[in-house]
């Protein structure tokens, strides 16, 4: 039962999650081919290694979060908001949530290598 | 047994565990045994003379003591309807029924027993070439070998455990409570850390229990300085089963609330302290599984804990010092030492020769002595399992002849003290876990600043934990010891699954040449003891038939759990909660049958569900449909937010308007559908199915945060802030009249598929949707939760005299399925995209973006799919059962997906998905009914069966 470091709650256990599935792009609906758009619905990289994932802190905030995480040692080099991704360092996204406690983690800021539980 | 209840029990011992004042008293095959309350069963029945406890797996031979721990492999008995209950640790109880496991005709004369005649074609591998062949046959095959193994029997009477799960974070988790973990318990406990204590045995001590008086006196001052830490919470009678990612824990109590009930813990320590101590290894002899050969642990016990003499006339086989101390203490209580072969010296065992127990033995001189008990001490077993499941390695040390931990690899929250970790005196045992105990308080305290640190939330940690410095953790000693494994003649490794060194050298003979290759071919070390005995014979036996050194042989792996665990403690009790409406009472005090929908229970009908049904069609019902997913939504882009998430357009919906749409996922299927109406500038309420609430919530959210984090919309699930209820019928007007205050409701000033908000019954803040599900006027009524009832009641008593009556689900289904209105999940499927749900209607391809928008611009493009049609049997009487199939020849080509006698048409009445070719109206179609028979069904316009146009809810 891994720990995920919540970027608003601070560690904790995986089950208080969900897990949504790696970070996929959405291909532009306008352009998109058959091929490209259904590579973006079925398939995944599922890599022996490092992966970006999305997590929904289900029983906790019910924040969506992109969280780094090593598939064969679940270590955990980063969680930030679900939303920053394509931004990253400039908290784009990060100051419209209307979360008391964004500005904490404003910036993106990432939680250090391997989680605090190491 | 001859009535003798205390043949063999000795006068009181210093540190014997029974209560002689306490007798109890309990039945073994049929026959009363006395004992004592402390005593295990099976040490009840060895002090009662008893010798054989069960029959082996395989060849049904006696099986008596060898451990007299919970690990012993031939002391599984039945207790009562409890299988496989291991009575060398089950404590002996008034009253309860112990029989020896399928044994017959007896355990003394057991006829299987001449598989031990046959032994030599029932070598490994026998199983696997011996019944292959022929395949069809296995399940014979089966049931018969079934009979022969030696579990317990299954009582399907037995009553259904729920226990409770519990949940634990303590600061140190200490797995073993020896010298060593209870030192650790101690240190750490002072330094501040709450410490989780586990113990496998009924009490703290380990191997000090059954020690010298001056092991005794370290135990009790260790005992009392636990007890006086109120930082230590003490675990008896529990086992740590597994450590997983992030030290999560998983704890067994064996003895929960006082009776033999298993309870899961899960734990998360901030620091694993591992303090297992050693598990004593048999040796390999021909004879090595005879009653009366034990291991030098199970004599000490036996004397000392449970004041049970283990023989007459002793031989020993010694490598070490408790071996040693097994010759003193089999000397104190007047058991004849005829022979010490100390193996430090040379000494060995050939062989054990006897029936049902030894009888003599062959010592290595060659000389044969007559004797009734074998006490072997030749090494130990480091039980490294949860240093395994750390991603530890445990490297094998030929001078010691057993594995250590490679500290190397120890993650930081790990740590391990007591004999797995060295050998030296209980001082400097408990020396070493006094420091460790102290690290384990400092990494959890640093652990525990970081986890504050990173929580944001947080009130800021005192301190750090950083500015502690590492406490030096000293080396332990480690004693020389001899290797001794497997003596000169063949005998058992594993006892639990009667595998030989014989068969292991079959094994390697046959390729499989690595430990984990034999195990799986033998089934060594995959027996219920799960290699803790048997684990490093299996290696040390590989590794002399392959040439190979032990360490080159590598060990087997260790997995969780541990020990077994009953189904019922891991499932734990089911949490199953379900919601009712604020108008259950009155559903209740009417008759309501309940119909389980999802999370909630719904009235399905509350009498006759086509008369309520008809009723709303002639007069006015009323329906709880509280359960129906509500979101508010607020901010200037929830236009943006509607347009994404539905198929439909969104962006002119004004103020007071209401708009029903449907929601696809990106592969284009139907997910969800429900109306959305415009309360204010940048308000909105959005209805989703009932089953769909908590889904859709997170879908908008999933969309909102990670793909749109910049639109600025606000979405407040308020499913259970609101009590909805539908008015439907054409009186529903009338009597909306009567209790609404300040809201116009003409068909005028609130036409069709509008909203208001108003007073409803006295009630503020209500919202009125004026939306037909029915196909009746009708109003949805969502009142703030806590008036929920009072404006049920006052609907139904202001209707009164305008024919109301309650309807149920039931009666919903059938007019909704009149009005041909689909329900997601039954009339559409997993596959079921927005075209073939016939959504052509609502689907605008012209929109820049929508969730499934590409997949739904191919289904129309290439006009793929099958179609949901509305379908009429040609004989009016007939329903044919829904999830009946439509057949054209011996094909299928669609089915019925919902079905019901409408009591408007007086005629049966469906929706079923049918292939686009078969969708056009009049076609008709064939129904395959469960029982075989084939009707004709005629494929209609539209899907709506009563009022097409939609004239009667418009009025």
């Amino acid at each position: 039962m891994i720990l995920l470091p919540c970027p608003w709650c601070g560690p904790r256990a995986a089950t208080e999650f969900a897990h949504i599935g790696e970070v996929s792009v959405r291909p532009d609906p306008g352009s998109a081919t058959p091929a490209q758009w259904r590579g973006y619905l079925y398939l995944r990289a599922n890599p022996c290694g490092w992966t970006s994932e999305t997590w929904y802190h289900r029983m906790g905030c019910r924040r969506f979060i992109k969280v780094e995480r090593h598939t064969e040692t679940n270590e955990v080099r980063s969680a930030t908001a679900a939303g920053v991704a394509e931004v990253p360092g400039t908290g784009a996204g990060m100051t419209e949530i209307p979360d008391a406690t964004a500005g904490a983690r404003a910036g993106g800021a990432e939680i250090p290598a391997g989680g605090p539980a190491r | 047994m001859s009535g003798q209840t205390s043949a063999m029990r000795l006068p009181p011992q210093p540190g014997e565990v029974i209560n002689r004042g306490e007798p109890v008293e309990f039945t073994w095959n049929g026959r009363p045994v006395r004992g004592y309350a402390g005593d295990t069963i099976v040490s009840a029945l060895a002090a009662a003379g008893e010798r054989v406890f069960s029959r082996s797996m395989k060849y049904h031979r006696p099986r008596g003591l060898l451990s007299a721990s919970f690990h012993d492999p031939g002391c599984m008995v039945q207790v009562g309807d409890e299988p496989n209950v291991r009575g060398a640790h089950r404590l002996a109880a008034d009253g309860i029924v112990v029989t020896s496991q399928n044994t017959w005709p007896s355990l003394r004369l057991d006829a299987k027993a001449v598989n031990g005649l046959a032994g030599r074609f029932l070598t490994a591998g026998f199983y696997y070439k011996t019944f292959m062949r022929p395949r069809f046959a296995w399940p014979a095959y089966e049931s018969v070998l079934r009979r022969f193994v030696n579990a317990g029997t299954v009582s399907p009477g037995t009553a259904h455990l729920r226990p409770e799960k519990r949940h634990a974070h303590p600061d140190v988790l200490i797995a073993g409570g020896g010298p060593a973990g209870m030192a650790a318990a101690i240190s750490a406990a002072r330094a501040g850390a709450s410490v989780l204590l586990v113990e496998e045995e009924h009490a703290l001590g380990g191997h000090l229990r059954w020690g010298s008086e001056a092991d005794l006196a370290v135990l009790a001052e260790l005992t009392g300085l636990v007890a006086a830490e109120p930082g230590i919470e003490v675990l008896t009678d529990a086992v740590a089963l597994g450590r997983y990612d992030g030290n999560a824990l998983a704890i067994l109590e064996r003895r929960h609330g006082g009776a033999e009930t298993e309870r899961l813990i899960r734990a998360r320590a901030k620091t694993l302290v591992v303090a297992p101590g050693l598990i004593e290894r048999p040796y390999v002899f021909a004879g090595n599984d005879l009653p009366g050969v034990m291991l030098s642990t199970a004599v000490r016990r036996l004397i000392n804990l449970y004041a049970v003499k283990p023989g007459q006339r002793a031989v020993v086989l010694t490598a070490n010092p408790d071996g040693d101390a097994a010759v003193a203490d089999l000397k104190r209580v007047g058991v004849e030492v005829v022979r010490v072969e100390d193996a430090r010296l040379g000494g060995d065992i050939v062989a054990a020769t006897g029936r049902a127990g030894v009888r003599a033995v062959q010592v290595a001189d060659g000389t044969s002595i007559a004797c009734d008990l074998l006490v072997t001490a030749v090494g130990w077993t480091a039980p490294t399992s949860l240093l395994n499941a750390s991603g530890d390695r445990p490297v094998y040390s030929p001078q010691a002849a057993r594995y250590f931990p490679d500290a190397a690899r120890l993650p930081e929250n790990v740590l391990v003290t007591g004999g797995i970790a060295g050998d030296g005196s209980v001082e400097e045992l408990t020396g070493h876990a006094a420091a460790v105990g102290a690290e384990a308080a400092r990494r959890a305290a640093r652990t525990a600043a970081a986890w504050i640190a990173a929580t944001p939330t947080a009130r800021p940690a005192a301190g750090t934990g950083a500015e502690e410095s590492v406490r030096p953790i000293p080396e332990l000693p480690v004693d020389a010891h001899p290797e001794l494994f497997a003596g000169r003649t063949n005998g058992f490794v594993d006892f639990s699954e009667d595998v030989s060194a014989k068969d292991l050298r079959a094994a390697v003979a046959e390729g499989f040449r690595g430990a984990e290759l034999a195990k799986r071919f033998t089934t060594a070390t995959m027996g219920p003891l799960q290699g803790k005995l048997e684990t490093v014979n299996t290696v040390a036996v590989v590794a002399a038939a392959t040439g190979a050194t032990i360490a080159e042989t590598g060990t087997t792996t260790w997995r969780p759990p541990y020990v077994p665990v009953t189904l019922a403690a891991l499932a734990g009790r089911a949490f199953e909660p379900v919601r009712y409406s604020p108008m259950q009472p009155w559903h209740d005090a009417h008759g309501a049958v309940p119909l389980v929908a999802g999370a909630w229970i719904r009235p399905d009908r509350y009498g006759d569900a086509a008369a309520e049904a008809a009723n709303v069609r002639e007069h006015v019902g009323i329906i709880d449909v509280t359960p129906i997913g509500k979101l508010d939504l607020r901010g200037p882009d929830v236009p943006k937010l509607l347009n994404l998430l539905y198929v439909n357009k969104w962006s002119k919906l004004e103020i007071g308007r209401v708009r029903y749409g449907v929601m696809c996922a990106e592969d284009g299927v139907v997910l969800d559908d429900g109306v959305t109406g415009r309360l204010g500038e940048e308000h909105y309420l959005m209805s989703t199915t009932s089953s769909g609430a908590a889904t859709i919530w997170e879908w908008a959210e999933n969309w909102l945060q990670t793909e749109h984090p910049d639109w600025r919309v606000h979405v407040t699930p308020v499913t259970t802030a609101y009590a909805s209820m539908n008015v439907a019928g054409p009186q529903a007007r009338r009597l909306i009249e009567r209790v609404t205050k300040d809201v116009d409701l003409s068909n005028e000033a609130f036409p069709y598929m509008h909203v208001r908000t108003g007073q409803i019954a006295g009630v503020d803040d209500c919202v009125l949707w004026r939306i037909g599900f029915t196909g009746e006027l009708s109003y949805e009524l969502h009142v703030p939760a806590g008036y929920g009832l009072h404006v049920w009641q006052t609907l139904l008593d202001q209707g009164a005299d305008l024919g109301i009556h309650a309807f149920g689900v039931e009666a919903q289904r059938i007019l909704r399925l009149e009005k041909g209105h689909f329900i997601v999940g039954q009339d559409t499927d997993g596959l079921t995209r927005g075209f073939s749900a016939g959504l052509d209607w609502a689907i605008k391809l012209d929109k820049d973006d929508f969730v499934g928008k590409p997949e739904l611009a191919w289904q129309a493009a290439e006009g793929s799919g099958p179609r949901l049609v509305g379908l009429q049997p040609v004989d009016p009487s007939v329903v044919p059962e829904e999830a009946s199939l439509i057949m054209e020849g011996g094909s299928i080509v669609g089915r019925i997906t919902s079905s019901r006698m409408s009591p408007t048409l007086h005629r049966s009445i469906c929706l079923a998905q049918v292939e686009a070719r078969l969708a056009g109206p009049g076609t008709e179609v064939t129904v395959r009914l469960p029982d075989g028979r084939l009707i004709a069904a005629t494929v209609m316009p539209q899907h709506a069966h009563v009022d097409p146009d939609g004239g009667r809810m418009r009025v």
